[in-house]
């Protein structure tokens, strides 16, 4: 059996204790007065001819130039009142940007490790429904990793709807009424998305995922002291069940919790989109923690032969993922329709760096640095790419949510790296603790003594 | 013209072939070519061969392919013969670039892929119309041949081969043209 080490243990409390305070100074800082937000945009204004302060100047360029046309425009047409009006309406949508952040910054981490999570549990439910032969050596770590399934999913869920209830609508503004009142497109999706019913919809999800991970993990340790196949049946069938339930349950899922923030933009693969990276990130954690377990001296049966394997998944899903961006980009960029383009422009402009960097992070470097057949064996080499990969898809689910929440005024501090440090904390404490609470090698799987002697 | 012994041990199964090969290996026998019906997994790190460039030549290859993509999209679409596509008449090749991806990635495949193909054949000397050099015919159906040197040693290396489970053992004499 393993024992989660003491240092492991300290520092993944350490991880979450650092995260709260930083995620509690976060949020109250957020709140700036309505003078505080006119003197920073004044002096951002100001810095328009120095030469100083370049970057911040360059991120809020576009931003001021439409608002100054607003001006120019508005005080042409009617006068000082109405200027001012203008004017007022700018700061306090800027004041609200700024109190989105911390919000956003949790919602990213919170979805990103709760992603991982869910992309292991529907790779695990996949090598039973294909009774794999070389995969049964890994099962104990998969089942580690879903044990942050439940806990993640209600914690993603919680946040959001605490967005519309205890917050100001900090993440989805369909959730308010005042926004939905002046919105014929969003009038129109309501039925749909009420906060209710979106509740309701995400705890069904989070039930049903966290059943089939339950019974999963009831059948693979009844197997390991049965003497017969019956419970490696029943996985396989309750595998088969789950991926359809999966499928669609996911897709729902990521309408909700992530392309609704843009409640006028609609993708019809978001959903796929969302799952390749889902499942790249899952099987990179996958192989990060059977690599760490190895080093400790457990697992001693997983050989190189399974990293490559692991590491053959995270450079096929990486390009899986690169197909899919391209498919939704190049669609939409051709078609140029005003209503979905727009998605693509604002990401273009206010995050440029990171939105083709992230392409570069997910595609050509796992497509480059996986490529070569003996690299893909070699532990840290995995890591390394792994990192990368990893890293690549914070910055995608960064930019899926924070365009919709805080627009231009995002930036990379304090929130976003504590509410990082939270969730891997917590992330880490969850799966590791998961992880002693059985033999880290499954027994008696009928595939296990071809995943034992499994070679490339 | 001059001749070299060879002998010819057949055997009618893969595993039984691996086994004999990697105890002829063993016994420092130096083994010239294996015939199979069918590609054994492993045998060439048994035979000891050098391990396969051809995932190299195929990614410079590929790379070929997608420059010539490159090139080619460029000339007929912004310099040859510029198109009004999708209300895009912008002419420029970065602003395009989107719209040329699927046929970087297409010539890419193509480019890696048949040139890969031809390079295996060359290598493994083989085009059209050539003679079949293998020397037994059942090898193309279901039977597995090991040619192995002989340097007056073949009635030890008989006995060896007999030992691994060969079915037949015959010595050829072996026209080698220098």
């Amino acid at each position: 059996m393993y024992t989660i080490s003491n240092k492991l243990k300290t520092f993944s409390i350490a991880l979450i204790i650092l995260g709260l305070l930083g995620v509690g100074y976060g949020f109250m800082t957020s709140h700036k007065s309505f003078e505080d937000v006119e003197t920073m945009l004044a002096e951002e204004t100001s810095h328009h001819g120095g030469g100083h302060a370049e970057e911040a100047t360059h991120e809020t360029a576009s931003h001021d130039a439409a608002a100054n046309e607003n001006h120019a425009q508005e005080t042409h047409g009617e006068g000082v009142e109405s200027h001012s009006d203008a004017h007022k309406k700018h700061v306090e949508h800027v004041q609200h940007q700024i109190a989105n952040r911390p919000w956003s910054a949790l919602y990213v981490a919170a979805f990103f490790s709760f992603m991982i999570a869910l992309g292991v549990l529907a790779f695990y439910a996949i090598q039973f429904a294909s009774q794999s032969g070389w995969s049964p050596v890994l099962f104990r770590v998969m089942e580690g990793i879903t044990a942050y399934v439940l806990p993640g999913g209600l914690i993603v869920l919680a946040i959001a709807v605490a967005s519309g209830t205890i917050g100001h609508y900090n993440i989805f503004i369909w959730m308010d009424p005042d926004v939905v009142a002046h919105d014929k497109l969003i009038q129109a999706k309501a039925s749909w998305l009420n906060l209710g019913w979106f509740a309701v919809r995400g705890l069904i999800f989070i039930a049903g995922w966290s059943l089939y991970r339950h019974f999963a993990r009831k059948f693979t340790i009844a197997q390991d002291t049965s003497d017969d196949n019956s419970n490696f049946k029943k996985a396989f069938r309750i595998s088969a069940a789950f991926l359809v339930f999966f499928i669609y349950t996911e897709s729902i899922m990521s309408w909700d919790w992530i392309m609704s923030v843009d409640p006028h933009w609609f993708s019809t693969l978001f959903g796929w989109y969302v799952f390749a990276g889902m499942a790249v990130s899952g099987i990179t954690v996958i192989a990060f923690v059977a690599l760490y377990l190895k080093s400790r001296g457990h697992l001693e049966i997983v050989n190189d032969s399974h990293i490559h394997d692991l590491a053959k998944y995270m450079f096929g899903f990486s390009i899986f993922w690169a197909y899919l961006w391209f498919s939704q980009f190049m669609l939409i960029w051709y078609a140029n329709i005003p209503e979905e383009v727009t998605y693509f422009v604002t990401r273009i402009q206010d995050y440029n760096g990171l939105f083709f960097g992230m392409l570069v992070l997910n595609f050509v470097f796992p497509f480059l640095v996986l490529m070569n057949s003996d690299y893909k064996r070699i532990p840290w080499f995995v890591f390394m790419a792994g990192i990368i990969i990893l890293v690549g898809h914070y910055i995608d689910v960064y930019v899926m949510i924070m365009p919709a929440t805080v627009g231009d005024r995002w930036a990379f501090g304090i929130p976003e790296i504590s509410s990082i440090m939270l969730f891997a904390g917590l992330f880490l404490f969850i799966v590791f603790t998961a992880l002693t609470k059985a033999p880290l090698i499954v027994k008696r799987n009928p595939f296990l003594k071809e995943s034992e002697h499994f070679h490339y | 013209m001059e001749t070299s012994k060879v002998i010819h041990a057949i055997y009618t199964d893969d595993d039984v072939l691996m086994s004999a090969v990697k105890k002829v290996k063993a016994e420092k026998h130096h083994i010239e070519e294996i015939y199979t019906p069918f590609p054994v997994h492993g045998l060439d790190k048994a035979m000891g061969l050098a391990p396969t460039r051809i995932a190299i030549a195929s990614f410079m290859y590929g790379c070929v392919g997608l420059i010539v993509s490159i090139v080619m999209m460029n000339y007929i679409m912004i310099e040859d013969w510029p198109q009004n596509i999708g209300g895009k008449p912008s002419f420029s090749y970065i602003e395009n670039m989107p719209a040329f991806v699927p046929i970087m990635f297409e010539l890419t495949v193509f480019f890696a892929a048949h040139l890969m193909v031809i390079t295996f054949y060359l290598r493994s000397r083989m085009w059209p119309f050539k003679k079949a050099e293998n020397p037994d015919l059942r090898t193309t159906d279901d039977h597995f041949l090991m040619e192995i040197a002989v340097n007056g040693n073949e009635s030890e290396l008989e006995n060896l081969l007999k030992e691994t489970g060969a079915v037949e053992i015959k010595l050829i004499e072996k026209e080698e043209a220098h």
